[in-house]
């Protein structure tokens, strides 16, 4: 009984929000790595994108909620899902018509994309508070709760609760079909051999007639659909508030990287190692182990191994350690 | 070369004290608040509170002869030092401000204050900046701030809880200068009281995720959490986590976290939770908010401070019959303390015409100002608990 006990604290407290923590960045870092393996640029406004993509849902979700269109107890969200990625879809090709395009024209060094995408990311941020404002923004309804954790208790009368919540459920099952989907959309379709194919070696691409522009367009569409995706996910689970969007950007990256840059299942893996050791290394374990031992040997202490103010020194000791003992990441990513 | 520079200097000096001679009938004030960053949301409410101490002044006319009051509006970001110092910098030199309302957050305001204000001689009133740290800050004078420091709400906040039959806490706090000195006063008081808190963990704002944080605080338990943030921060992923988890159903909330987002976010899931924030049953807040009407909202917090940090400027001026920082610190305490005739929101227009007339004032405000030692409020606070998710005011401390 305390042994479960223990295993339903830990649940309840890691495994549970760090599943989908990790989901949601493994989402968040598969449309960064797919910018930097087919556009070889580190995308920073993909934070924005995403801010901007879920404003948009956000805009719909209010939108169907005022006309009482609802979907019982999953998230009204849902079902602006598909309209809120068009729209992101229109501004990540209005943005690479009008902007990235011209950068590419001109064959500029990687770097200078950077930097152009930090002034997309800038003036995305300031268009996504301009139109919906920098608040806390609540659009989740439906059932909160797959299982509270008082309900939880009363039904096992053991004394930890857990809580799963209808986000977080979502956010894991929509994850894996979305990435079933892209790695299906890569692997077998003629499209998306010819965005492996470019990304691999981009002149003997073109030699095999491959068309840039085509490839280029169908991964900003996937990029756009990922980062709705992904913005929403987070939104439902947690809020949407355009700053921490932005803030977003950081395990984004150290995600991505640590995977290995340019590898979708990189990327995957890097979502979740980043969101387990973010959880796990500053845990207290003195409420599990308080079960888990004999009462002689419980801990007086907090039997903490790091204060929860490294919790972010630790991602980046990950991604330090990576970049210095295999600089192309876990999955033989492109080097940084 | 030296004398070159000294000569310019002077030059420079003499050319600025001659623009502001041919501006006489137009004052500048600097509002330097978060427009964006962490507390982006508060800003706003503030800022019009102080504006709205300008605009009646100017609408009045009798300040110094009938001079006009312009804000003129920079952004300290609340969290980035350099920002906020190079806005203030550039509301000192280039603007020409003869005072400046702000900072907002306590880490900008104390750099704002030793790397602009103390340089250049210029006033600073912060309607927010709460930590303890700026108690003894070097400021020759020109400091004052409309808010209680922490020290005191780290006392007053033992008392509620200890009156409530609370023994064991656990606390997390925003990974800043507020935070940390609140925390910090805080577990010294309760401590002291005979309390115990069990955790004191820091919380990054604007992250992604706060699982980590929680899942420590459960392990460290306690009868309820005290949450030293921001309401539209990390102190709401904290309390969104929290009550997810069922780690813990009641919380104390200090003035970080006491806004409308609290229950318009969480309704009744905070139902028997408690907090605090400065505020008082003095007849100045209802009239504040008459004053105001439908403008702004005024249940933010700080905004009533605000008001009151730009008239005690404006206030000090006109007891000094003078514009200049140097002429008009020594007056701010004055025209906020007794002796003197109580002057309440909405009525700066008296206030100024009695202090024409040599009467003196005693500026109560909006906040029921009184500064004591190192130019603070005393501080009064408001006590609030939540019963079907409204905040209701249980007494005042």
């Amino acid at each position: 009984m305390d042994l479960l006990n223990a295993f339903v604290a830990l649940s309840n407290f890691v495994l549970v929000p760090a599943l989908a923590y990790g989901a949601q960045l493994a989402l968040g870092a598969l449309g960064v790595t797919l910018i930097y393996g087919i556009l070889r640029f580190s995308n920073f406004a993909h934070g924005d994108t995403m801010a901007f993509g879920t404003m948009a849902v956000v805009l719909f979700t209010w939108l169907f909620q005022s006309w009482g269109i609802n979907l019982g107890p999953l998230p009204t969200a849902l079902l602006a899902l598909p309209f809120g990625i068009v729209i992101c879809m229109g501004l990540v090709l209005l943005t690479d018509r009008y902007i990235y395009r011209f950068y590419r024209a001109q064959k500029v060094k990687p770097v200078v994309l950077v930097i152009v995408s930090m002034g997309v990311m800038f003036v995305t941020n300031g268009l996504v508070r301009f139109i919906i404002g920098p608040d806390d923004q609540r659009f989740a309804d439906g059932e909160r709760f797959l299982i509270s954790a008082r309900t939880f208790k009363e039904m096992t009368g053991l004394d930890e609760g857990l809580a799963i919540k209808t986000g977080q459920a979502l956010t894991v099952v929509i994850a894996v079909i979305a990435v079933a989907l892209l790695f299906w959309f890569l692997n077998r379709t003629r499209t998306g051999k010819s965005m492996r194919a470019y990304s691999d070696n981009e002149d003997l691409a073109l030699l095999s007639g491959i068309n840039p522009e085509k490839v280029v367009m169908v991964t900003w569409l996937i990029v756009a659909a990922l980062a709705t995706l992904a913005g929403t996910l987070y939104g439902l689970d947690k809020s949407f508030k355009p700053f921490t969007y932005f803030q977003l950007l950081l395990p984004f990256f150290a995600a991505a990287i640590v995977g290995g840059l340019g590898s979708p299942i990189g990327a995957i893996v890097g979502g979740f190692v980043i969101a387990f050791s973010e959880v796990l290394i500053t845990y207290a374990w003195k409420k599990v182990l308080t079960y888990a031992l004999p009462e002689t040997l419980a801990p007086d202490g907090l039997a903490q191994l790091l204060s929860t103010d490294y919790k972010f020194a630790v991602s980046f000791v990950i991604l330090l350690v990576v970049l210095l003992f295999r600089p192309t990441g876990l999955f033989k990513g492109k080097s940084v | 070369m030296k004398k070159l520079l000294l000569a310019g200097a002077a030059l420079t000096a003499l050319t600025a004290a001659a623009h502001a001679e041919s501006h006489a009938s137009e004052v500048k004030l600097g509002v330097i608040l978060g427009f964006t960053g962490p507390i982006e949301s508060l800003t706003q409410a503030m800022a019009a509170g102080a504006e709205l101490a300008m605009s009646e002044v100017t609408e009045s006319g009798a300040l110094l002869g009938g001079a006009k009051v312009t804000p003129v509006r920079a952004d300290s970001t609340c969290v980035d030092a350099g920002a906020a110092t190079a806005a203030a910098e550039r509301l000192v030199t280039a603007e020409g401000v003869k005072g400046i309302m702000g900072a907002d957050c306590s880490g900008v305001t104390g750099a704002v204050l030793t790397n602009v204000a103390v340089p250049n001689g210029m006033v600073m009133i912060s309607p927010s900046a709460t930590s303890p740290g700026l108690s003894e800050a070097e400021d020759n004078g020109l400091f004052f701030r409309t808010a209680p420091s922490d020290a005191r709400q780290g006392v007053v906040m033992t008392e509620g809880l200890i009156g409530m039959g609370v023994k064991s806490v656990a606390v997390t706090y925003t990974n800043n200068d507020y935070g940390k000195g609140l925390a910090d006063s805080f577990q010294q008081a309760f401590e002291a009281a005979g309390g115990e808190v069990t955790i004191s963990a820091a919380h990054e704002d604007g992250k992604a995720d706060y699982s980590a944080e929680v899942g420590a605080l459960a392990s460290a338990g306690g009868d309820l959490l005290v949450v030293a943030g921001y309401v539209d921060q990390g102190g709401a992923g904290i309390v969104r986590g929290s009550l997810d988890t069922g780690a813990f159903d009641r919380f104390h909330f200090p003035d970080g976290m006491i806004g409308a987002a609290l229950e318009e976010n969480f309704g009744s899931e905070l139902d028997g939770s408690t907090g605090q924030v400065p505020g008082t049953d003095s007849p100045g807040a209802a009239k504040f908010a008459e004053v105001v009407g439908d403008k702004f909202d005024v249940s933010g917090p700080y905004t009533g401070e605000s008001y009151d940090a730009a008239a005690l400027i404006l206030l000090a001026m006109q007891a000094a019959g003078s514009v200049e920082p140097g002429d008009y610190k020594s007056k701010v305490e004055m025209v906020a303390n007794a002796p003197g005739e109580k002057i309440y929101p909405g009525e700066l227009a008296k206030a100024l015409e009695l202090i024409a007339a040599g009467t003196d004032i005693d500026y109560v405000g909006a906040t029921d100002v009184e500064l004591i030692g190192p130019g603070e409020a005393s501080g009064s606070f408001r006590e609030i608990k939540f019963e079907g998710g409204k905040m209701t005011t249980t007494g005042y401390r």
